[in-house]
């Protein structure tokens, strides 16, 4: 294999691993961006792997020969972010209205969330009775590109620009919007001010309750995507929760690494997705591979202690994460 | 935009009477069976028929109650180390790493001093796995105290990271068999003996549970982290060393996560596992802050946990469920019981009417 192509093999893969974290990441940065912190992205991300799953694998099942790909990533889809959705509004309902602590909340999702995914998805495997899996025809269209041939098969740059999953251009697609309602609009900027200091924005006549609610439920549906990304694109339509554990706290690991930023995951998850994988295609010596897997953690804590060090205005979390806004508490 | 008054509004209490809060909590945990019930009607098998298994099977036999206790133990411990760091609104959720390092310092004695006598090798184990832990847990507090680093993150990447070495350190240089990627087990010297049949973790865990109770409550180093707790600029005006009391505490807090480290390795498994936390270390997070810091509560909700776990292993064999519904029913008496707080610390006033206040 010549340099070329190792470098471009090893882009792709990147962006293939990076994808899932492009959901999980920017959704937990809308969700953050609101002051609630979501420690429940690992439990959202495997509820949307299996839902997902579950929706295309339905479906599979009910349409035969005739089902549309276009429609089984459609039904993915939703049922992802619904079950991010549900999940997350649990989240919301208990430490919005009812002003419990976010980490232990976030906590319990996640368990209640991996245990839910998990039990779905073993579920389905003692039902069908073997591996859960979709027809081929439809599994392309979840895992292949949805360019035609002939630009994919351009050198070099067909496959870098064209050769993704459907996903990976949903996902750019889905951050650059939300860089730019975070970032140029009123809504976005009404957002961030609650993140900051919901008293203030609550002074100003912006309804707290109803933007964290929104952000928070808006932000775990996507997260939950992530999941479903994984388990279709990556373990290849079959669950798999070995591979997708894990996956939520790198993403929001790299929240942090973004610096709560959206545009910043678009290159932040090719490249926490490239470190992902690193240690299979570039072994280096001297470094074990147990050391090398957790280089994505290690970076992050070094980002999370330069940030605070250098105390620059723009890279702060919100301020007021991890808090519950009390009105009458003032 | 609020013109009116809001439907319902909201005011914190303190006065509810001790039978009452324990009934709130005790409906909270009905409830959250009921919904247990339907989660398994979904999954196809006869609720009350679960339940019951999920009971006989803990609490039936010996060595269900074993198992059950030996599941509770690093729950507890947990739950023990964090308070007071919890007390100190200092969220340590790196409880997992803590454990993992522990456990890998007791480790480290137990495959480098194979040779010494079994009471003196223990003590350096749990020394060890308390000065590691400790450090562990030093790191971010360090960081906290001197620049305000998130403490929740930071601690939360430590997790990851020990858990990468104790991967690293039982597939490289203690691997047992080349390419089996596991530990041998610890020789006999270096596993905690048993008393009535489960390690004699149990029995520190509880003496833990009387030392903590003491030191948050009548010591002066306790007073510290209550006062830090309810307000910096208090302690601090008071003329206490804020970040000496965040470092002590979270040291505390590490060591003795450490410890809890070396009682599974030592006690329960045998051996090093990457896992070898297995979750405790996020799990005690919610059975310390359920159990509203106090300690001798921690005891019953980790018995409890342990119950939940061990009868829906059992389950799975008789009953064809798939086991991962023990954390849907945990995560949900998680929830219920979280959420149930808040109808203790409010009370809820409902918009009275008056026609005046029509816009």
């Amino acid at each position: 294999m010549s340099t070329l192509d190792f470098i471009v093999a090893l882009i792709s893969a990147a962006v293939l691993n990076g994808a899932p974290l492009m959901y999980g990441t920017s959704g937990e940065i809308l969700t953050q961006k609101s002051g609630n912190m979501n420690l429940g992205v690992e439990g959202l991300m495997f509820m949307g792997g299996a839902f997902g799953l579950l929706g295309a694998f339905t479906y599979g099942n009910a349409a035969g020969d005739s089902a549309s790909g276009v429609v089984a990533v459609i039904i993915a889809l939703v049922c992802a972010f619904a079950a991010g959705m549900a999940g997350s509004l649990i989240f919301s309902f208990l430490t919005i209205t009812l002003r419990a602590n976010q980490n232990v909340t976030g906590l319990a999702l996640t368990i209640f969330g991996t245990g839910l995914g998990q039990f779905v998805g073993e579920l389905m495997r003692i039902r069908v009775g073997g591996n859960v899996s979709i027809s081929n025809a439809l599994k392309v269209s979840f895992a292949g590109s949805p360019f035609p041939k002939f630009l994919q098969d351009i050198p070099v740059a067909g496959k870098l620009i064209f050769g993704y999953n459907v996903f990976v251009y949903l996902g750019i697609v889905m951050i650059i919007v939300m860089h730019h309602f975070l970032a140029k609009t009123r809504k976005g900027l009404y957002l961030r001010a609650v993140g900051e200091s919901p008293s203030t924005a609550d002074a100003a006549g912006i309804n707290v309750t109803r933007y964290r609610y929104f952000a928070t439920v808006i932000g775990g549906g996507i997260s939950a995507v992530g999941g479903m990304v994984y388990t279709m694109t990556i373990a290849g339509t079959v669950w798999n929760h070995t591979g997708l554990s894990g996956e939520g706290w790198i993403a929001v690991a790299l929240v942090i690494f973004c610096l709560w930023k959206p545009i910043n995951s678009l290159w932040g998850s090719v490249l926490f997705g490239a470190l992902l994988i690193l240690y299979i295609r570039l072994p280096i010596p001297f470094i074990p591979t147990q050391i090398y897997k957790v280089v994505p953690y290690i970076v992050t804590a070094l980002v999370l202690i330069m940030v605070s060090i250098r105390q620059k205005r723009e890279d702060q979390p919100p301020a007021a994460l991890g808090t519950a806004f009390f009105r009458e508490d003032r | 935009m609020h013109e009116k008054t809001p439907l319902i509004r909201l005011s914190k209490r303190e006065d509810m009477p001790k039978a009452r809060v324990w009934m709130i909590r005790l409906g909270a945990f009905i409830f959250a069976l009921l919904i247990g019930m339907l989660v398994f009607a979904v999954a196809g098998a006869d609720p009350i028929e679960a339940y019951v298994t999920i009971f006989k099977a803990a609490l039936g036999k010996t060595t269900g109650i074993r198992q059950v206790v030996r599941n509770a133990i690093p729950l507890l411990g947990t739950a023990l180390a964090l308070a007071p760091c919890f007390r100190m609104r200092y969220w340590n959720i790196g409880a997992e790493g803590q454990i993992t390092m522990g456990a890998i310092a007791a480790s480290f004695f137990a495959v480098h001093c194979r040779n010494m006598a079994s009471l003196p090798l223990l003590l350096i184990m749990g020394v060890g796995s308390m000065v590691l832990g400790g450090i562990w847990s030093l790191i971010p507090a360090l960081f906290k105290s001197r620049w305000r680093t998130n403490e929740t993150l930071f601690t939360l990447m430590m997790n990851y990271i020990a858990i990468g070495i104790a991967a690293w350190l039982i597939g490289g240089p203690w691997e047992g068999k080349p390419g089996s990627q596991i530990m041998p087990v610890f020789s006999s010297n270096a596993v905690l003996p048993k008393v009535l049949g489960i390690q004699c973790g149990w029995i520190i865990v509880l003496v833990l549970t009387v030392v903590i109770f003491v030191y948050m409550r009548y010591t002066k180093h306790g007073y510290e982290v209550q006062v830090l707790g309810e307000s910096e600029n208090t302690a601090r005006y008071a003329g206490m060393n804020v970040p000496k009391i965040i470092m002590r505490t979270a040291v505390l807090s590490g060591a003795i996560c450490g410890l809890v480290g070396f009682l599974i390795a030592s006690g329960t498994h045998g051996t090093l596992y990457s896992n070898v936390a297995g979750g405790a270390g996020f799990t005690g997070i919610t059975v310390c802050w359920l159990a509203q810091l106090n300690p001798f509560a921690m005891i019953v909700i980790a018995l409890l946990l342990g119950v939940l776990t061990k009868g829906s292993s059992t389950l799975q064999t008789s009953m064809a469920i798939p086991a991962s519904i023990t954390d849907i029913i945990t995560g949900i008496i998680l929830l219920c019981m979280l959420g149930c707080e808040f109808f203790i610390n409010y009370r809820m006033h409902f918009r009275e009417n008056h026609a005046k206040e029509a816009k």
